[in-house]
């Protein structure tokens, strides 16, 4: 089933109608949706550096068009680190371990116990963007969450061209 | 004169072989060419489509249909209004071919039992015949915990096996220790209840009369019990007829070929969606949850148990080039001194049950995605035991909790493709369970598990809010069951029944929110009851910048005066506990002995008429950052009780405005100053990553932290070697740092001493994962 690209940017946008959101649940997927949803991501950032995979919703995989560098970039266009690193390890973050700081999310009883528990939170370091958040026990390594294999998604699975990498 | 002559034992099984000979030869063939046994080609389905999907249909329609057909013979509201049932078909060899709906994660369990009993010659003792009844919960071979009870029934052809069919309830009660099904307070297996180890308990279609007379007083809710056994025995044989009727319409030998092509189309299935839906590459994630067992309302037999410790597990999921996957859950924690244990079976088949939610939506669900997929659990791990003495009453505690940090690693992959529309942030952490016992209304010997939280909140995905109060990760078709129900199977009156405010956690997209019960104790006599779920930590995380879900709290009032109250006319508490940072039970209680804290799993308390105990289910987590979401939905949030006011402020930066008739609206401009401010609070609040882990190493070397965070890593520091070099070397840690459960001061048994079921006499142990 494909999708026309007004219903996938409906989607990304959070408006999708019911049915064809059923649809999209309850069929074979749509291997064309890729580059459509690549097309309508574009659109909305305000670079021009082409984007491979989209990481978050403020996230991306980008080619950096000056050096051909694969980079994770923000949508407010911070460069973290290349693609294959731990962008969390370049950004900002704060630690929510006390208990004022957590009852600013939840109610007193509903919020973590923070000899137990901390909430991190990644920011982008241009525009406070809230990209990530961690809730670990103290000690805890900052997780390097995903390391995608792109040149095997694109060559192998999609039958896309490899964007050039530096 | 010597004469040696082998004995030639004709085996029961279609062809000759015995059961033992027939699994070897399909395991060694699977083994051999990578297809379920060595079917390269799958004969049937290419040569006759029509014929193998007739099959199917006929057979997927005959299983639900015996499920739905069989639960309106049982009592249990467990049973009959949750649907906490299931029933699956399986070939000679013990691996599924089709199952119901219901709680599917038994697709693996019962098979499992079957393979227990192939492996240690049923065959021969007790026999393996026609119209046999056997019955199984016996954990240490792969049942999830012992209130799932099975019932397998082998089903004969011409005198000759073709297969087996197992139907499976969740009962009320197993006679553990403490009442209810999942009971807390025994820490080894002895007070789990009563074990049944593939027992035969029939012949000749008719129960046994010693089994009747035995079980029967295993336990504290007999009528229950007996018509849940009722209820799994007509499933059986409903299904064992249907087998019979498609053979004799469509021939034994297309049946035969199809209960072993439908393992390797579901094998092919899974790899195939695996390459339509995900990126090849590493995902990892981790879960945790919390035992706070040094509480003094927590009451154990043993010492050596009556700690607080965290359970741990890191997965790390490989996606490779060719749809394969492998899933490796390096680093976690050690089985423990309480009920939260799994067997490798349950915690790898219940991964079966979420994937059907995205993955794998078909209805073939079979031991097909089994044969798919890599596992590796560490043996000694919670979830792969390596001492028969552990206790798995509740292995649900962790097994919710460590399963929904996959929704994540998944939820990026789906993300990274566009397909936001099967996105999850995560499951909710299914609690609490609300449990107890003693005399009822009827003045008979009781006990009770309410089945609520069969609808806590979903995580939200990348286009929209998660549902609320509507599903649990364990059952697809979770319902939180009538008022009307409960009170009439549980001595509890309802006073109030609510959405649990600020229960979701925050988002772009939020979490479903749970919902909360408050229950009047009534017409109840030497009643007990205890909480159960998690509290000091939220196991489900959110994801691309959401938070995490709520987490647990307890309230429970003794002493309430209410007697008195409500003959008189006087405000009493009704509905929820909207609040509990600002509480208003306590304004119409005064006198009342209460307990309104962070301890959300206890043992069993005494309560008595007009006690209350407030039921929380839990929410679910979020998706990307609050500060995205739409404000007008933050304004909806409050005024339909799904966020408390004061945080639409602090956590989306929206502005409320008054809409007139007590509703809020949103005040845009100063919804946009707001979030600016906030934006620049979080900068200035923040720090780069690399100066806040320069402090943390700090704390690492000086060994700052509690004594339950030390003990987590340093029992996943032993049972996994990589997780600890990881550990290491991320924070360039001396060689001189040293982090030993023994130097803890806190008793660790079970470190160094185990001692596994494999290791008693005539027993083999069936291995399912690699270790």
């Amino acid at each position: 089933m494909a999708y026309t690209r007004s219903k996938i940017k409906d989607l990304v946008d959070g408006k999708i109608d019911r049915d064809t959101l059923h649809t999209m649940l309850s069929t074979p997927k749509d291997q064309e949706r890729f580059q459509i949803y690549l097309e309508v991501l574009q659109e909305q950032v305000e670079w021009d550096d082409p984007i491979i995979l989209p990481l978050g919703p403020k996230l991306y995989i980008v080619q950096r068009q000056s050096d051909m560098k694969w980079m994770i970039r923000s949508q407010a266009g911070h460069d973290f680190c290349e693609w294959d690193q731990n962008w969390k390890l370049h950004a900002r973050v704060r630690v929510r371990d006390t208990p004022e700081q957590m009852e600013e999310l939840y109610p007193r009883l509903m919020a973590p116990s923070t000899d137990w528990q901390v909430i991190r939170e990644y920011f982008c370091p241009l525009s406070g963007d809230l990209l990530d958040v961690e809730a670990p026990t103290p000690w805890y390594p900052v997780i390097h969450d995903f390391e995608p294999d792109i040149e095997t998604f694109y060559r192998d699975w999609l039958g896309m061209k490899v964007p050039e990498r530096a | 004169m010597n004469i040696q002559s082998e004995v030639q034992t004709r085996g029961i099984v279609r062809g000759g072989e015995t059961l033992k000979q027939h699994r070897d030869r399909l395991m060694e063939a699977t083994k051999a060419t990578g297809h379920y046994a060595g079917l390269k080609k799958m004969e049937l389905r290419d040569s006759d489509p029509i014929m193998y999907n007739k099959l199917f249909s006929r057979l997927r329609a005959g299983v639900v249909d015996a499920r739905e057909t069989a639960k309106k013979i049982a009592a249990s509201p467990i049973v009959e209004q949750e649907g906490e049932l299931c029933f699956t078909l399986y070939n000679a060899a013990g691996d599924s071919i089709l199952t119901s709906t219901g709680i599917i994660i038994h697709v693996g369990t019962m098979g499992a039992a079957i393979k227990y009993m192939i492996e240690n010659g049923w065959e021969q003792n007790p026999g393996i015949r026609d119209k046999d009844i056997f019955c199984n919960n016996d954990s240490l071979i792969g049942n999830v915990h012992p209130c799932d009870i099975h019932t397998i029934v082998p089903i004969f052809h011409e005198d000759m096996l073709i297969g087996w069919v197992g139907g499976v309830t969740h009962v009320i009660d197993t006679g553990s220790v403490g009442p209810g099904s999942m009971s807390t307070g025994q820490v080894q297996r002895f007070g789990d209840g009563y074990s049944i180890t593939c027992r035969k308990i029939g012949e000749n279609d008719i129960l046994n009369r010693d089994w009747l007379h035995e079980s029967q007083r295993m336990v504290r809710t007999t009528r229950y019990w007996m018509l849940d056994e009722r209820t799994r025995v007509a499933g059986c044989h409903m299904i064992r007829d249907l087998v019979q009727e498609v053979i004799a319409d469509e021939g034994i030998d297309a049946y035969w070929k199809f209960a072993y092509e439908a393992v390797e189309h579901g094998r092919v299935g899974l790899q195939n969606r695996i390459k339509a839906m995900t990126i090849p590459g590493k995902y990892r994630q981790v879960g945790f949850v919390d035992v706070p067992y040094a509480h003094d309302d927590v009451r154990v037999p043993s010492d050596f148990a009556k700690l607080d410790t965290i359970m741990h597990t890191p997965s790390e999921i490989t996606i490779r080039g060719d749809g394969t996957w492998r899933l490796d859950f390096e680093g976690s924690s050690r089985w423990g001194w309480h009920t939260y244990n799994a067997h490798q079976v349950s915690f790898t088949s219940g991964i079966w049950v979420m994937m059907t939610q995205s993955l794998i939506p078909t209805e073939m669900i079979n031991d097909g995605a089994a044969y798919g997929t890599e596992f590796r659990l560490p043996k000694g791990t919670w979830m792969n035991p390596d001492d028969r003495r552990v206790a798995f009453s509740y292995s649900w505690h962790f097994l919710v909790s460590s399963w929904t940090a996959l929704w994540r690693g998944l939820s990026r992959s789906y993300f990274g493709r566009g397909y936001l529309e099967e996105v999850n942030a995560g499951n909710a952490n299914t609690s609490n369970w609300l449990q107890g016992g003693g005399f009822n209304q009827y003045d008979e010997i009781h006990a009770v598990n309410s089945f609520e939280c069969a609808a806590n909140g979903v995580g939200a995905s990348a286009h929209s809010d998660g549902i609320s109060h509507a599903a649990a990760v364990w059952n697809p078709e979770g319902d939180m069951g009538d008022m009307e129900i409960w009170e009439l199977a549980e001595p509890l009156v309802y006073l109030g029944r609510q959405i649990k405010a600020s229960s979701g956690g925050a988002g772009k997209y939020r979490g479903g929110c749970g919902f909360e019960s408050l229950r009047m104790v009534w017409n109840a006599k030497d009643w007990t009851m205890f909480f159960m779920g998690n509290g000091h930590i939220s196991s489900d995380w959110g994801l691309m910048g959401g938070y995490p879900a709520a987490s647990g709290y307890r309230f429970e009032a003794h002493d309430t005066g209410l007697k008195e109250k409500i003959a008189n006319g006087d405000p009493i508490p009704f509905g929820g506990d909207t609040d509990p940072e600002n509480p208003v039970y306590e304004s119409m209680l005064e006198g009342a002995r209460i307990k309104r804290d962070k301890q959300a799993i206890t043992t069993e308390a005494m309560f008595k008429d007009y006690d209350l105990y407030l039921n929380y289910m839990r929410g679910g987590p979020g998706f990307g950052d609050p500060l995205d979401r739409e404000p007008q939905s933050v304004a909806d949030d409050v005024n339909g009780g799904y966020l408390l006011e004061r945080f639409a402020a602090s956590v989306y930066g929206v502005v409320l405005s008054d809409a007139g008739d007590g509703m809020k609206g949103v005040d845009m401009a100063a919804t946009g100053a707001r979030r600016a401010e906030i934006r620049k609070d979080r900068l200035a609040q923040s720090v780069p990553t690399q100066e806040w882990m320069a402090a943390e190493r700090e704390k690492i070397l000086a060994k700052d932290a509690g004594v339950h965070v030390q003990q987590m890593f340093a029992a996943s520091f032993k049972l996994g070697p990589r997780f600890e070099k990881e550990f290491r070397d991320f924070w360039t840690l001396p060689d001189d740092w040293k982090l030993m459960e023994a130097d803890l001061p806190i008793p660790s048994y079970g470190r160094e001493y185990s001692m596994d079921i494999s290791e008693l006499p005539d027993v083999k142990t069936v291995q399912f994962v690699e270790e």
